[in-house]
């Protein structure tokens, strides 16, 4: 009898959707006045034509609508830690948005067995003006906590966040880390037996992510809490979570085991273009003196922008010059996939271009970029001898490329982007010196 | 999928669905934040006199200049008559109601907009908002009322008012009154404003209309009988206004038949608020 029980409370579950739907209107929503919406109510009335339709509006694109998430079914069991991935637009952040309460669904029900703890922003909350323990108290009871709970946890709450005895200064003289630290510790303690939190580990210096990130895993597996997690980096899932969906266009296409979840994952990034048309969207930052216009860029002899580690990536640009230029140089500036810069590529100068349209060939080198997506900004510009930069024109992005690890397993380990920058400098040489004089 | 329930139901065990019903007010769980009410209610109180010169001083420096100027403008220059009863007191006691209750308005008008950073982040029970700016408007009076009373006290030793002491226990009623009314006028409103947005232009502008449509730089005794009288008489806030004068001040027209519509009007006036609030909570982050 007691061994059922335990069964059963095992096989419990910590959350349950069915056949969840959730539709948002596209275009301008809500926030009308009343003025429009009588007149559009009264035009209606007479048969005429509404005033506040947009001229060379579309009829049938009023009113029309986006799944953002399209018949979702979801069990989740008490104790599990599970992962949830998908492109930007796949309906993450709905999910999220609807399981922690803030957006109420449009079809479909869902059940949460116990309190819920959203951290989609840390923080949430927060008063410049009153102090850091004024905050915990006020963060905590939005979080869904009594005033006697907090009052009990307030100790472990302070050495967690590494505050100290700045807990009675009003956190506006906080520093921005130190903001964050106490912020997540409020979050980090809660009771709540189902967590849910969507990047939020991304805060604080290394080490502090580091403690988060236990105190997570120590949250599912120590505590019995149930944790969902959304998030890009494939690192943590894999160390958070022992199950994974994967979400694609408002759909679980994927739900088990945490590997094949991020192989599937990385498997369905878009596919990239190798032909780039410039337009003025390409320049948002700026007008330059266009003396050479850059059009177009091709990258040749390749179906797909995805290179090698080390490889090259040969490019051909279209440009036209309004006069005569002298020494002509190009830069690509990489970035990323997660927004940080990378360094820059310099080309040598063409001498000298007369006025027309050119076609340039330039062969980038990827010498030392580890694997992952990157987009270049491609600028053209010239330098007098005083060595002042004159820009021609500048385009971002110019092209976006990925660069793939090799297989021939050079470095053993996937390359840690967060934590050891993107570039590969040269390797060390190494001997085991008493092998050596042996 | 199965449809079998858990076996062990978690006390906070939750089911959410599509279908909206107007009358799930879910107030066990307001109950259940009850601390977090607590905590918004020493915010806004902590909040507003942080960083100011005269601090809590305003609190009373506020009704008292108010009260000057109305005795002036009303009193002295317009001449209309207070009921015997001196009119800096007068004009103090009608000042503390009203403006207990056009605050309960006023802030709650604006809960939706003045919170959406932190409703699209984290769930609460949103009523917690608005029942603690009562509370805390609640606070504000008592103090205030302290001012009066010293004042008062003043006035009734040299004989000039006449207060019923007797009755004063039924003062929190009337502010419990004057509360509710006042947080559900405001939570329709801004329920209505998160689609609407120029109905937050009309609220002070409306209200303020309404402070003169209430007997209050006025007693009701002083408005000729016709349509204007039957109109303050059809304002559910005359009553409670009126009635507290009587208690406080021993001067006031107290119509029981009135009385009981008032309150018929604040129970109503509050349930519907509470049942549009909670309807629109649920999706009106999705339309600001």
């Amino acid at each position: 009898m007691e061994e059922h029980r335990i069964n059963s409370n095992e096989m419990d579950f910590a959350v349950r959707i069915r056949g969840l739907k959730k539709k948002y209107r596209l275009g301008q929503i809500g926030g009308a006045t009343l003025q429009e919406e009588l007149k559009s109510w009264w035009a209606r009335v007479r048969g005429r034509e509404d005033p506040n339709t947009k001229i060379g509006e579309q009829r049938r694109l009023v009113g029309e609508t986006f799944m953002a998430l399209n018949g979702v079914d979801l069990e989740v069991r008490q104790g599990e830690a599970l992962g949830i991935i998908g492109k930007n637009g796949a309906g993450k952040s709905t999910l999220l948005k609807i399981l922690s309460q803030i957006t109420a669904p449009t079809e479909g029900e869902l059940e949460i067995n116990g309190r819920v703890a959203s951290m989609l922003e840390v923080g949430t909350g927060f008063h410049g003006k009153m102090t850091g323990r004024e905050n915990v108290y006020l963060n905590g009871a939005i979080l869904g906590m009594t005033r006697a709970e907090i009052d009990r946890k307030m100790q472990d709450i302070i050495d967690f966040s590494e505050v100290g005895d700045f807990i009675d200064t009003p956190v506006k003289r906080y520093s921005s880390g130190m903001f964050v630290k106490l912020a997540f510790s409020v979050a980090a303690h809660l009771d709540s037996e189902i967590m849910i939190m969507d990047e939020v580990l991304a805060v604080g210096d290394v080490d502090f992510q580091k403690k988060c990130l236990n105190k997570m895993r120590e949250a599912a597996s120590v505590n019995g809490r149930t944790v969902l997690y959304v998030s890009h980096n494939m690192n943590t899932i894999r160390r958070l979570c022992d199950r994974c969906i994967v979400l694609d266009a408002g759909r679980i296409i994927f739900d088990g085991n945490v590997d094949q979840a991020v192989a599937i994952y990385m498997g369905m990034k878009d596919k990239l273009s190798t032909d780039y048309t410039f337009t003025e969207a390409s320049r948002p930052y700026g007008r330059f003196s266009r003396l050479l216009s850059m059009e177009a860029l091709k990258a040749l002899e390749v179906d797909e922008p995805i290179y090698p580690e080390g490889g090259t990536i040969p490019i051909r640009i279209r440009c036209t010059a309004a006069q005569s230029l002298q020494k002509v140089r190009f830069r690509m500036e990489l970035w990323y996939q997660d927004g940080t810069k990378v360094g820059s590529m310099l080309s040598d100068a063409i001498e000298r271009m007369e006025p027309g349209e050119h076609t340039v060939l330039m062969r980038m080198k990827l010498h030392g970029l580890t694997a992952g997506q990157y987009s270049a900004d491609l600028v053209s510009y010239t330098a007098d001898e005083n060595g002042v930069e004159e820009i021609l024109d500048g385009v971002y992005p110019g092209l976006i490329f990925n660069v793939r690890q090799r297989s021939d397993g050079d470095h053993h380990v996937e390359w840690s982007h967060q934590y050891w920058g993107h570039i590969r400098l040269t390797d060390m040489d190494i001997t085991l010196e008493d092998a050596a004089r042996a | 999928m199965n449809e079998y329930p858990p076996t062990i139901k978690s006390p906070y065990y939750k089911r959410i669905s599509s279908e909206r019903r107007w009358t799930d007010l879910r107030l066990r769980e307001v109950w259940r934040y009850r601390d977090l009410i607590l905590l918004f209610t020493k915010r806004s109180f902590v909040l507003a006199y942080k960083q100011t010169i005269l601090g809590p001083i305003w609190l009373f420096l506020n009704p008292f200049l108010t009260s000057i100027m109305y005795s002036i403008v009303f009193g002295r220059i317009a001449g209309i008559g207070t009921d015997g009863v001196p009119r800096l007191l007068f004009y103090l006691s009608s000042t503390a109601i009203w403006t207990f209750f056009a605050s309960c308005v006023n802030s709650n008008a604006y809960t939706f907009t003045a919170n959406a950073g932190l409703f699209g982040k984290v769930y609460f029970p949103r009523l917690t908002i608005p029942i603690s700016q009562v509370l805390a408007f609640m606070i504000r009076f008592a103090i205030q009322a302290s001012m009066v009373l010293v004042i008062l006290l003043c006035y009734t030793v040299k004989g000039a008012v006449h207060p019923r002491f007797g009755l004063w226990i039924g003062i929190p009623l009337i502010l419990l009154q004057l509360g509710a009314m006042g947080m559900g006028v405001g939570i329709i409103i801004s329920s209505m404003t998160t689609k609407y947005r120029d109905l937050s232009i009309l609220v002070s502008f409306g209200v303020q209309l309404w402070m003169y449509g209430t007997p209050v730089v006025y007693p009701l005794s002083q408005l000729p009988a016709g349509w204007m009288h039957t109109a303050a008489l059809v304002n559910p806030v005359t009553m409670p206004v009126e009635l507290f004068r009587y208690m406080v001040l021993g001067q006031g027209t107290v119509l029981p038949g009135y009385l009981v519509w008032s309150w018929i009007f604040t129970i109503a006036v509050t349930i519907l608020g509470m049942m549009i609030f909670t309807y629109v909570e649920k999706t009106f982050l999705d339309t600001v």
